[in-house]
């Protein structure tokens, strides 16, 4: 074994660009959860978000507006979602499945002659003389422009959800639906922009996949980054900064995995390509042993169905 | 005196049903009003109405003499109509301060807002913490919560729905002084209930509502109970007679049981002991959230105890699933009708079955007998007059009331030697909860022992022999009812809540 290949900032820089996509999808998950909506269709709309970014990034030479399309393919297929649950009250799991089925398979098809072609570059933060400090240049100041923003949208989200009346209004609709209604709130309107949002978070995070991370399309590319994303809602008990953790966390079980691999460790492939959906599975069985404190941070209406009966 | 608030002519219809029909009625500023009747009444579609959640289908209203059609609870809000609902509108997961922000038009920045919390709250009388999460208070206490909410905004009418149903009797006294503190200031109250004597002791003036329509107005001073329940009910009503029967040997014992609850916001039991006697009614009042439903799980053998700590007929049961309970002749019904008692989308046959298959025989080499099902179906809905076109209609459609009747009357044919039942007349109107009372009655005198959980204390006088109060989670000593007070059961019940107010 040779682990000298191994450096550790560039361990955990490839680490902070695995996470990238499964933390986007991540927290626009959460502010869907915390309006009291089960979207299990965030692969679906991964994966979508990541042809859409693609296909208009390569049209168009531009990364930038690739991740627009991407943002707006993940809210258009989740607004699918919204209008099957929010209107014809069909079942949240059913349907999030089928999303993910629908996206998975649509994507394929839309990205049919696009399999091979490199993307343009996505740019990267480049400030003379703080970039090149070593190691904390290039631990903070020379990721790709996206790190950063993820970064931010995380900030922006905990701000939102715990301090303006906005985000006391979206978690009163998660909390108990027939309250918020009784109060005047429009907790269809709500669910649905939360439901948007969370489809633009995943779209963001697949074309991350396709632009940034690989970069290039392949069928299925996702390979179940958007499984990994609802777990880690749970995982950060509904709180935006643990998403952070978690999100680092699985994203460099995964980094590690690669470089072992290229290490030549002793280990078969398929035990470390299995290890972070070993791990998510060990971290849910923790995490809901205790089930009184688990159950008190979950959404108490959490994929019910809302009907308005008055 | 002009009328702050009149109502001319509303109708409501819903499908098959007409909630309100051609009502008409005024209040005066400062006055207390009440507004009585049945469930189903049509009291809480008209409140909507007047809180804008509902549109009425045609009439009209006016608010100083101004026509008022809110056409949401905002509108409403703004024009100084608020509103306390009978299941409260709180969120368990959220503190005070955020609860009440939710429901205000313009909440203030958290710090103005906790200030104004505490200045309104010392003001009337309703002592409550801002930072103290919902999940966590009493029902007293969040009574207090959605109050407070109410008056930071100066109303000029209050709606209170059903406000005492989950109150001590010393807590109530709290509330209606609260309340004519605001009435002396000019504030309107439309108060809702179906309890006669508070409506006596608090309400000016009573319109009384029958299926949808004004049937009488009235000054509850000059009423008896009886008389306006009677005007309610459109009948004269009978009250279950008590048999005195002689108590014989223990059948259900419950040593030192200690329970810790799965809901977070549940109350552990601690401590529970007490015997239950052939022939005996014990009532266990209490307010709810204090231990009832672990009580009832712990008994029912939906949670497991240690094998001591219940014993049927001398034998310890603590160990045992609800299915060998059954069959050892314990049987329970618990308060959630739909989806605890009953499955809501399953025929009336098919939940007939569920609970009755081991005793009735239903069964043979795990095959359904049809036969017998459809038969111990129409057994239930025949004795305890179910109104419902079927056996094979599901849970679901039926009312609360007729749903009640058919959950106690599929435990009570089954012939218990136990009988465990909570809330049995909760949302039950006054002549099917009658029902419902002697059947239980019925049972008792027939030899079997029954234990009834309950918050209404004045079902519990009427009907049990020994009465205990669960106050967090303990038990206190069962006392014979015979020669107890109201007072002195609110205090066993709330002691600690009085002292602090």
């Amino acid at each position: 074994m040779d682990f000298s290949t191994i450096s550790s900032v560039s361990l955990i820089t490839s680490l902070m660009v695995a996470a990238t996509p499964i933390l986007l999808a991540a927290i626009g998950e959460l502010v869907v959860e915390k309006s009291g909506v089960l979207n299990l269709g965030v692969e679906g709309m991964m994966i979508i978000g990541a042809i859409c970014g693609f296909i208009v990034a390569v049209e168009t030479g531009s990364p930038w507006l690739g991740f627009l399309a991407a943002m707006a393919g993940g809210a258009a297929i989740s607004f699918i979602f919204a209008v099957l649950t929010q209107y014809m009250l069909t079942n949240q799991v059913a349907t999030g499945l089928a999303l993910t089925l629908f996206g998975l398979g649509f994507a394929a098809l839309l990205g049919h002659s696009y399999a091979g072609v490199k993307p343009p570059k996505f740019g990267h933060l480049d400030i003379p003389i703080l970039s090149d400090i070593p190691v904390i240049g290039p631990l903070i100041f020379s990721h790709d422009y996206m790190i950063y923003i993820s970064l931010i949208i995380i900030a922006a989200v905990w701000y939102f959800l715990t301090r303006t009346r906005g985000g006391l209004v979206l978690r009163a609709a998660g909390e108990n639906h027939d309250a918020a209604h009784a109060l005047g709130y429009k907790v269809i309107r709500i669910r649905i922009m939360a439901i948007l949002f969370g489809g633009a978070m995943a779209g963001l995070g697949g074309a991350y996949l396709s632009l940034v991370r690989v970069p290039q399309w392949t069928e299925g590319m996702t390979a179940g980054a958007g499984w990994i994303a609802l777990a880690l809602v749970v995982f950060a008990s509904w709180k935006p900064w643990r998403i952070i953790l978690g999100a680092y966390l699985f994203g460099g079980i995964t980094v590690l995995q690669l470089n072992l691999q290229a290490a030549g460790a002793n280990i078969p492939v398929a035990y470390l390509s299995m290890a972070p959906y070993l791990v998510t599975i060990i971290v849910l069985v923790i995490m809901s042993s205790d089930k009184k404190r688990a159950s008190l941070n979950a959404p108490a209406c959490l994929g019910r169905i809302f009907h308005a009966s008055s | 005196m002009t009328a702050l608030l009149s109502l001319l002519g509303l109708t409501k219809a819903y499908p098959g049903v007409i909630a309100n029909d051609d009502v008409s009625f005024e209040i005066g500023p400062g006055e207390i009003h009440a507004l009585l009747g049945e469930n189903g009444a049509g009291k809480s579609t008209l409140v909507k109405m007047i809180y804008g959640l509902v549109k009425p289908d045609s009439g009209t209203m006016m608010l100083h003499g101004a026509p008022f059609a809110p056409p949401e609870p905002r509108a409403a809000r703004a024009s100084g109509v608020a509103m306390v609902f009978q299941h409260f509108s709180l969120f368990d997961a959220l503190t005070v301060a955020e609860n009440i922000a939710l429901g205000m038009e313009n909440a203030p920045e958290t710090a103005d807002l906790t200030q104004r919390i505490i200045e309104v709250s010392g003001k009337y009388g309703l002592t409550i913490d801002p930072f103290r999460m919902v999940g966590d208070l009493s029902a007293g206490e969040r009574q207090r919560v959605e109050i407070v909410r109410c008056l930071l905004q100066n109303p000029k009418m209050l709606i209170m729905d059903e406000p005492t149903s989950v109150l001590t009797p010393q807590e109530v006294e709290v509330l209606f002084k609260t309340l004519r503190l605001l009435s002396d200031e000019g504030t309107s109250i439309l108060y809702i209930s179906h309890k006669l004597d508070e409506i006596k002791a608090l309400c000016e003036h009573a319109t009384i509502l029958r299926r949808g329509k004004v049937v009488g107005t009235c000054v509850p001073k000059d009423e008896t109970a009886k008389s306006m329940a009677e005007m309610m009910v459109g009948e004269t009503l009978r009250t279950p007679k008590k048999h005195y029967t002689r108590h014989g040997a223990a059948l259900l014992e419950l040593h030192n049981l200690w329970l810790q609850s799965k809901d977070p916001f549940g109350t552990s039991l601690k401590e529970i002991t007490f015997n239950l006697h052939e022939g005996e009614v014990l009532g266990v009042g209490g307010v709810a959230g204090n231990g009832q439903d672990e009580l009832l799980l712990a008994i029912s053998g939906e949670e497991l105890t240690p094998p001591h700590a219940i014993q049927l007929k001398g034998e310890d049961i603590g160990q045992l699933g609800p299915n060998p309970r059954r069959e050892r002749g314990l049987l329970t019904a618990p308060e959630e009708r739909l989806g605890h008692a009953a499955a809501p989308d399953m025929s009336l046959s098919e939940n007939a079955f569920l609970t009755g298959a081991m005793r009735q025989n239903l069964t043979s080499n795990g095959m359904i007998k049809t036969a017998a099902t459809l038969a111990f179906a129409r057994d239930i809905i025949e004795k305890f007059d179910v109104r419902t076109p079927g056996t094979e209609n599901t849970a679901r459609s039926l009312s609360g009331g007729n749903l009640q009747k058919f959950v106690i009357g599929r435990e009570i044919l089954q012939k218990p030697d136990v009988f465990v039942v909570n809330q049995p007349t909760w949302g039950v109107d006054a002549a099917a909860a009658a029902d419902i009372r002697s059947a239980i009655l019925d049972l008792a005198t027939n030899g079997a022992a029954v234990l009834v959980i309950s918050q209404d204390l004045d079902e519990l006088m009427e009907i049990s022999d020994n009465i205990a109060i669960l106050s967090e989670g303990t038990l206190s000593a069962p006392r014979p009812t015979q020669g107890i007070t109201i007072e002195q059961i609110g205090l066993m019940m709330g002691g600690t809540e009085v002292e602090h107010v």
